[in-house]
Order: C-alpha cells, then structure tokens, then sequence
C-alpha cells in the first residue's frame, strides 16, 4: 500500500515536470527585448514574418531595470533565448562566459550587414579579441539638448563649443533664488560624468583593465567641472526620481540645458506644445577645448552559443539591420541607427534635431571593455554624488573611486595573472 | 507496537524535501560565503577559490552594506512599535464589549493582511504619488504641503513603513485579540469595584496578562521585518539614493544582478546572525520582565 | 459616559477600517477609468465613465491570462502537494513512536528560525544543475514541504486518542489504511486551515519566483504585475486592473474561509 502511494506520487511529480519544460518549436525563435524596444518591434516582425513564413518569433518583453539579472539568470539556468538586444556595456560580461556565437564570418558573407557603412566606434564596441560578438542595433549617446530662446535672451547665438563657453551660459541662465537652473544633472545617472571624462585624453582604467585611472589629471578635470556645476548652483542636487517630469520643467524653462540621449527628441516632441517646437534645439557636446567626444553607447544584436536556430536569428538581424528598417525604428521610437545609409533616407536626413546626433556618433569613445564596469560607473557615480553634495573635495573623491574600483577588479587581476581562461576584455 | 519503517515512510517525503532542498543549501550557503563565487566562476568552476572570511571583512568595510543594514533597522525599529502599537490598539477596540458589528470589523481590518504585497505595493505607490495622490491631497486638506513621498530620500523609507503597518498590523491584531479574549473578566470585574480607571486597568491587568503574548508577537514581527524586500522591489527599487535599500535587497542585487554568490551569501548569513542576536536579546528582555 | 465611550470605540472602528479598506476600494474604482483618468486635479474617487477597457488591455495585449493561469497552477500544486507531504510527516511526529523522534523534531522546529533567503542562492545554484530553473518545479518542489506544515499538523494531530488507532490495528489494518480512513477524517479542519494557509502563501510569493523564473511564459501574477510595474508605471488604471486581478482571488478565497484561516493563525502563532 505505501509503495503505491509513494508511486502515485511518484507519478505525479513526473507529469509535473514533464509538463513543465519547454516544448522545442523547431521553427521558433525566441528574442528577448528590453524596455521600450519591445513594444515597438511587434510592429516590424510581420514584415519580417511574411519573408519568411518558416520562421515564428516569439518575443519576450523586460523591464530594463530588471533585465541585466534576468539575462545571468537565465544563463545559468540554461534558459537563454536564442537571440537578444545587449547593450554594448553588458558585452563584456556575456563575452567574459563564452554565451555569445562569434559573427565575423557571417558579417564577411553577407550582403546586408557592411562593417565599413558603420560608425567606426560602435562597431568596434563588438569586437572582442578580433572577433566579432553583435551587430550594432541602435546607437545611444548623450549630448546637449538646449533652449535656444532662452540661450538668445542671455546673449548667446549658438550652443557652447568648449567647456569655457558652457559655464558662462550656464552661470548667465541659473537663477538658483527662482529655482531656475542652467541644467538638470541627475546625481543618480552616470552617463553625464562618464561623457565628460571620455573626452579626455586618459583612458579611465589603467593597466589592461587592472586599476581604475580616476586619479588621472584628465579625470579629476571633468570631475571638478562635473562638481562645479553643483557648487556653482547651476544644476541642483538632485535626482532624476526627484526631478519628476524634466521635460516639461525643460519646456517651462526651470532648465536650459538637459545632458539626454536621442530618445528625448521623440519625449520633448510629445510632450511640448507645438508652439514651443522651435524653442529646442541638440548641440554636440562641448569639449575641454572645442568640441568633445562622447560615450560610444547603444544596443547590439547577438545570438547566444548555445542556440538551436542561429541561422533563423541571423536572418532576423539583417532584416533588421536593413537601412529601410533601421528608419523605421527611428520613426517610431526614435532610436537611431549605427549605420551610415540608413541616415540619409527620410526622416533622418532631414530632421534639424537629429543632425547634432549624427556629428556627434562620428565623435564617440566606447567605455571600458571589462564585465566589472557598469559596477564601477556606479560606485563612480556614487561618489561623485557625494563630491557633488560637498561632502567630498575632488582629489578625496577621485582617491575614493580608485580604491571602489581596484577593490572590485581585484579578481580580475588574479585571472589576467593566472590566465587561466581567455576573458573578455581586449579588444 | 513500534513502527520503525512505517514511521520512516510517512516522514521520508518531507525529510528529503526539507533536508535536500532547505538544510543542505543552508550549509553549502556557509561554504558559499567563504568563496568568491561571482561571474568568473560562472564563466568557469577553476576561477572559484577559497577566500576564507574575506567576504564577511570586505562587507563590513562596504558603507553600502552598513547604509542598508542601517535602513533596516531603521523599518524594524519604527516599523514594529508602530505596527504592534495599532494592532494592539485595534484589538482593545474590537475586543470592547461596546464595539458593535465586530466579526465586520475585524474581517475589515484584517483584510490587507491576504492581499498580495506586490500588488498593493502598486496601489500604494499611486497613492504616494507626489502630485496626483491622494495621501497628498489629503494632506493639503489640512494645509501640509505635498511631500515626495518615494521621491525624497528623507521620506520614502517612512512611506514603506506606513504601507507595511497598513499591510501587516492585522495579523498581530487577530493574536492579541485571542490573547485578550483569554483574560478572565472577574480580574476587570474586581478592579472596577476598585474604582481602577481605564488606564489603571490596561497598566495593571491587560499589559501584564497579555505579557507572553507580546513577547512573542514582537519577536516573530521582528524577524518578518528584517526581511523587507518585496516593498522597496516595487514602491522604489532600493531608491532613491539608496535610501531603502534593506539588506535582502542588497543580497538581491549583490547575487543575482552582479552574481556575486559570495559575498551575497555571506549577507545572508550576516543578516541570520544579526537576527539570531536581536531574538535571543528579546527573548532575556521578556524573561527579565517577566521576574521582575 | 458609557454611551461617549460607545460612540468614540465604534468611531475609530470606522475610521480604521475605512484606512484598512480605502486603498483596495480605491483600486477597483480606478482599475474602471479610462485611461490617465486618474491623474487629474482633484483625483476622481470613482470613474467618470466605467470601462473594461483596462481589463481588455490587460488579458489581450498584456498576457495577463497566461500569469493568472501560471499562478493559479504553481499555487494549487503546492497546495496539493504540501498538504500530503506535511500530512504524512505531522501525524508522524504526533502518533508514531520511532527512534531520533524528539531529536528530528527539534531539528525541524529549529528550521522555522532560519530565514529562507540564506538557502536562496545555493537552492538556485542546485536547481541549475538538476535543471529546474525556469520551470515551474523550481517553485513547486522546494515548497512541498515546510516546518511550519508540519508542526502546525503535528499540534493538530496529538489531540487524536490512540486507542482509535489502536483498535484498527489490532483489527489488522495496515498504517496507510489507518492513516487514511482513520486519521485523516479526523485531521479536516487543520487540513482546510494549512490548505488556505499554502495557498495564499504560495500565491502571493515574490523574491523566490523572482530568481527562479526567468521567462515570461512561467511568470506568476506577481511577477507579471512587478514587471508590469516597472515598465508602464505612468499608466495608472491599467496598473490598477492588474493589482485588481492578483488580490481578488485571495481576497475571495480568505472571505469564504476566514474562519479556518483565523484559527491557524492563532495555532501556527503559538509555535516556539
């Protein structure tokens, strides 16, 4: 009697689990989006659908916030999709575990996908150890959106060129006592510090990605401009949860200046009345001394090793690395394209505030190839919080991130010693 | 007479899930935390070494680790007078035999306690919502201006506080409810014809009589409370300025977003012990009490 | 006097559960507005013009459907599961005389003082190997069994006079029959009480799906709504008919049967 119980049971688990994996579609190919990339590409999959009526993509939609672990997750649970968008600053870690199919030869064979027709810097943000692990989606990187009728009230015809330039407009346009401020700085994002120390000449992490370089003289600079603009109250401490709706303080005028990135042109065009269209304009980033670099950012395609269906994901990404479908994607979320023809047709071309976009990606450095770095841009950009609460003097503050920094690459350096395994991290 | 092997199958189904499932992660959670099991080791088993108590030392010299350690204390240290505190008060006013209507009532209050905390976290964050919620509009009847509730660092940990208190304080109420039930009513009866007042009669009856009851609903309030998690994950995540960080949400983070296994399990196992000390602590508290 | 204290006592009773209730009140009423009708000055207590719309979204566009149903088999199988398991184990403890009982017991017991988390990580390390992770019995199978069942049956089971049991074996019933067609009839109540219990348990369950279920083909209600949550935070009334979704089913389910629920909880809380 117990062992039928224990066999009924038995029974049950089994069912259970079996029920429970996955059925293996051999025409089904799973893609994994994030955040807003998800809603939109339900609209370009038909097409691509209909080319090929043997292949049916599933899609999988994550919160951005909550995809970085769901994607570790999912590999080590050996759950990982076939293909995925991974943004050029995860790369490192999913190179570093060996998860993504090298492409080069596939690129080399195509008649779709022309490294040449890419911007330089983007494309090489795939590239690990001469081979090639995505193709680039979208672009991302920041630069000055500006008010330019408040920037003509105070003076100034066109948009700064060098950081001089810069603080003497954010200095005429803050009026701290009004609440007014020369530019939104959200102490919790990174990106705005990590474009200002890009555009200097010292690399942020020194060695072969050993220690961080924060102590640099070229980093200490854009840290103290960085910190400046908070002392100086030209940008408020304060972050982007607390900012609330940017856009429409950017529309009433509480700020001049917003350090964004290219899905803002779509953001401020919903939510600005029309009247104001003409108030806004996009400025390539100033540098120290003429114009400046800024972060080499964006999403990449690329196909997990372990996938089933790698040549049905490679079709997917030429049809979306076709010109005519990269302009779709702009028109509809506003993200913009890595390749070069893909800017001359329509919209792109023609669009006044997308033009500063398209000088700037021509003038874009990638951020540290090491998996440890979006880590590190976070304790960077912790201290830097700091700094820029006054708690902490630049030089106090730079010390503090290398040591973060060295803490959290002090494994690193034991691999790269001990080589035991090929990491990722050079390109 | 004795069963031996009849009583072995019957136990055998749970053990297995309890030893093999529970117990023996806990232990390989020990050995775990004294590993640097992160992404490398991920990547490849030979990139794993032993690094004796070195997470534990780096830990404790991590501000992060102590800012989080120190907002959960803070959700447990307001968190759980304020919920006992409105639970006992709760059960006094369903427990008075001029409460009308009472099994409404209590079903009334109880109610947010079987709610999924996921899904009224959501509802709360509207309600918290600067400009458009109605916390704030309330507020403004009395003239207090809107607070950012989940936006100002100073702020948003009070405001998981009030939602957890209003989550989680019919629970305690429905045991201290019991336990004043259990109160005989000639003790009252007597103090009464005494003339006791009704202050006199919570001091000297129902807080002493109740004694055991509170004790052991506010160790085992403590230890639900050290686990905050799901609040933050949804009102906040763990913002702003890290300010409701709790330490299982840094261990979220630190294990399954940079996969840090190490050192995210020596959290865990800090947490345990920290939560060990503080119910011991509580449990001589209440015996002293209870001599003296 | 009295008839103040009356009127202050059954006051603040009203007051309380006004708080108690207004949130969930608040949430159905705006899950019926139209779209970005709720952020409005003043906020509308109730919709202008009700609609199912939300709901519409929500099951066609969302995939809500799929969660409601992923929900509603993880929990029913852990209920189901669990309530055999701990059945079996707490009559033991109670009525079975073996060598290590008290011992075994006591190990048991001291589980309860473990938070759960310590055993997340290795647990998911585990999984991945036996490969359950991302699979519905990476949730099923950890929660078959818990300390809290079994004490909670044990509590229950001691208060079984042994002569019944003692009778059928004597008659020559083996102790499956005896446990199932003596014992168990007589174990109903706690049953129902530890059913309700698991089941709310397991259906409002967050951080440990969260690790274990990684695609949104598995995804629990909770999972779906914090996922939701995260990416259409502006849209308040769709968020709202999702919340709606997730609390009805336990709402309902503790309404039929709070009785049952009330009394475990005041069992269970006497542990220690």
């Amino acid at each position: 009697m117990m062992s039928l119980w224990a066999l009924a049971m038995a029974c049950v688990m089994a069912s259970l689990l079996m029920g429970c994996t996955h059925r293996v579609d051999p025409n089904t190919l799973t893609f994994w989006t994030f955040g807003r990339e998800g809603e939109a590409i339900t609209q370009l999959l038909p097409q691509f659908e209909r080319e090929n009526p043997n292949i049916h993509v599933v899609l999988q939609q994550l919160p951005l916030s909550a995809a970085h672990q769901k994607l570790l997750t999912a590999f080590a649970g050996d759950s990982i999709p076939d293909m995925t968008q991974l943004g050029n600053t995860w790369m490192p870690e999913f190179v570093t575990l060996n998860a993504l199919e090298p492409l080069q030869t596939r690129v080399a064979q195509s008649a779709v996908v022309k490294p040449s027709d890419y911007f330089t810097s983007i494309w090489n943000t795939n590239v690990y150890d001469g081979r090639l692990y995505g193709v680039p989606w979208y672009v991302d990187t920041r630069l000055l959106f500006y008010r330019n009728d408040l920037l003509k009230q105070a003076g100034f015809d066109t948009p700064p060129h060098d950081w001089a330039q810069w603080r003497r407009m954010l200095a005429a346009t803050s009026h701290p006592d009004r609440g007014v401020y020369g530019i939104l700085l959200p102490t919790n994002e990174y990106e705005q510090l990590m474009s200002l120390a890009l555009q200097q000449p010292d690399p942020l992490l020194r060695d072969g990605g050993r220690y961080g370089n924060f102590e640099s003289q070229g980093f200490k600079r854009a840290l103290a401009f960085y910190v400046d603009t908070f002392r100086l109250h030209e940008a408020p401490d304060i972050t982007n949860v607390e900012a609330g709706n940017p856009w429409s303080e950017f529309g009433s005028g509480v700020y001049d200046f917003y350090f964004s990135g290219p899905w803002n042109i779509g953001e401020f065009r919903k939510r600005l009345p029309a009247s104001e269209q003409d108030d806004w304009n996009t400025a390539p980033l100033p540098g120290p001394d003429g114009p400046g670099a800024s972060v080499a950012g964006g999403s990449s395609l690329v196909v997990f090793r372990n996938s089933t269906h790698k040549d049905a994901a490679w079709k997917l990404i030429e049809y979306l690395s076709r010109p005519a479908v990269q302009e779709q994607l702009y028109a509809l979320l506003g993200d913009m394209p890595p390749r070069r023809s893909s800017w001359e047709g329509g919209n792109l071309h023609d669009d006044p505030k997308a033009s500063a976009f398209r000088e700037q990606l021509e003038d874009v450095k990638p951020t540290p190839p090491v998996p440890e770095w979006e880590r590190i841009a976070n304790e960077m950009q912790l201290v830097a919080a700091e700094a820029a609460a006054g708690e902490l003097t630049v030089d106090q503050a730079a010390v503090e991130m290398d040591r973060r920094t060295d803490r959290i690459l002090e494994k690193r350096r034991w691999i790269l010693d001990h080589n035991q395994v090929a990491i990722g991290g050079r390109r | 007479m004795i069963r031996h092997g009849a009583a072995w199958l019957f136990l055998a189904p749970a053990m297995v899930i309890l030893g093999v499932f529970f117990l023996l992660p806990v232990i390989a959670a020990l050995f775990l935390s004294l590993t640097d099991y992160d992404l490398y080791a991920l990547a490849d088993i030979h990139n794993l070494r032993f690094i004796a108590l070195n997470n534990y030392i780096e830990l404790l010299h991590r501000p992060l680790f102590w800012s989080a350690l120190g907002h959960t204390l803070y959700f447990v240290a307001v968190g759980v007078p304020l919920s006992m505190l409105v639970s006992l008060g709760a059960a006094l006013l369903l427990n008075s035999p001029l409460a009308r209507c009472k099994p409404f009532f209590r079903t009334a209050l109880f109610a947010p306690v079987v709610t999924t905390v996921v899904a009224v976290a959501v509802v709360w964050r509207y309600l918290f919502n600067t400009k458009y919620g109605l916390i704030n509009v309330a507020l403004s009847w009395v003239g207090i201006h809107p607070v950012d509730w989940l936006g100002d660092p100073h702020w948003a940990m009070p405001a998981i506080i009030l939602f957890a208190v209003w989550k989680n304080f019919g629970y305690n109420m429905i045991i201290f409810l019991a336990g004043l039930q259990a109160i005989p009513v000639e003790l009252y009866e007597a103090a009464r014809i005494d003339g006791a007042s009704f202050w006199q009669q919570f001091r000297h009856i129902t807080l002493p009589m109740l004694g055991p009851t509170l004790l052991m609903v506010g160790i085992l309030t403590v230890s639900g409370y050290f686990q905050l998690f799901a609040e933050p994950y949804v009102m906040t995540e763990g913002g702003p300025l890290e300010s409701t960080t709790s330490v299982l949400y840094m261990m979220y983070d630190e294990g399954f977003k940079w996969w840090n296994m190490g050192s995210a399990s020596a959290i865990a196992f800090l947490l345990f012990i920290i939560m060990f000390v503080v119910t011991v602590l509580m449990l001589r508290l209440g015996r002293r009490g209870e001599e003296a | 006097m009295p008839r103040m204290a009356k009127v202050i006592i059954n006051g603040l009773l009203i007051g309380g559960t006004i708080v108690a209730l207004f949130p969930l009140l608040w949430m159905l009423s705006v899950s019926f507005m139209q779209p970005s009708a709720a952020s409005a000055l003043p906020p509308p207590l109730l919709p202008a013009h009700a609609t199912f719309y939300n709901y519409e979204l929500l099951f066609l566009r969302a995939g809500v459907g799929s969660y409601l149903l992923n929900s509603l088999f993880v929990s029913t199988a852990i209920t189901v599961l669990s309530l055999a398991i701990n059945l079996m184990a707490g009559y033991a403890f109670a009525k079975l005389r073996f060598a290590g009982r008290q011992q075994l017991f006591k190990t048991v017991i001291g589980m309860l003082v473990i938070p759960a988390q310590v055993a997340m990580l290795p647990l998911f390390l585990m999984l991945k190997y036996i490969g359950l992770v991302n699979n519905y019995g990476g949730v099923i199978v950890p929660a078959m069994s818990t300390a809290f069942g079994i004490f909670l049956v044990r509590q229950y089971a001691r208060g079984i006079p042994d002569e019944l049991m003692e009778a059928a074996r004597i008659d020559g019933a083996g102790e499956f029959r005896i446990f199932v067609q003596i014992v168990l009839p007589l174990l109903k109540p706690i049953m129902v009480t530890l059913a309700i219990f698991t089941f709310l348990t397991a259906w409002n369950d967050f951080m440990w799906p969260l690790i274990v279920l990684t695609g949104q083909g598995h995804y629990t209600l909770p999972l779906g709504l914090a996922s939701l949550a995260r990416e259409h935070a502006t849209d308040t009334e769709l968020m709202m008919a999702g919340s709606v979704v997730t609390v009805l089913p336990v709402l309902v389910l503790f309404l039929a049967l709070q009785r049952y629920y009330l009394e475990g909880l005041l069992i269970g809380s006497v542990k220690g």
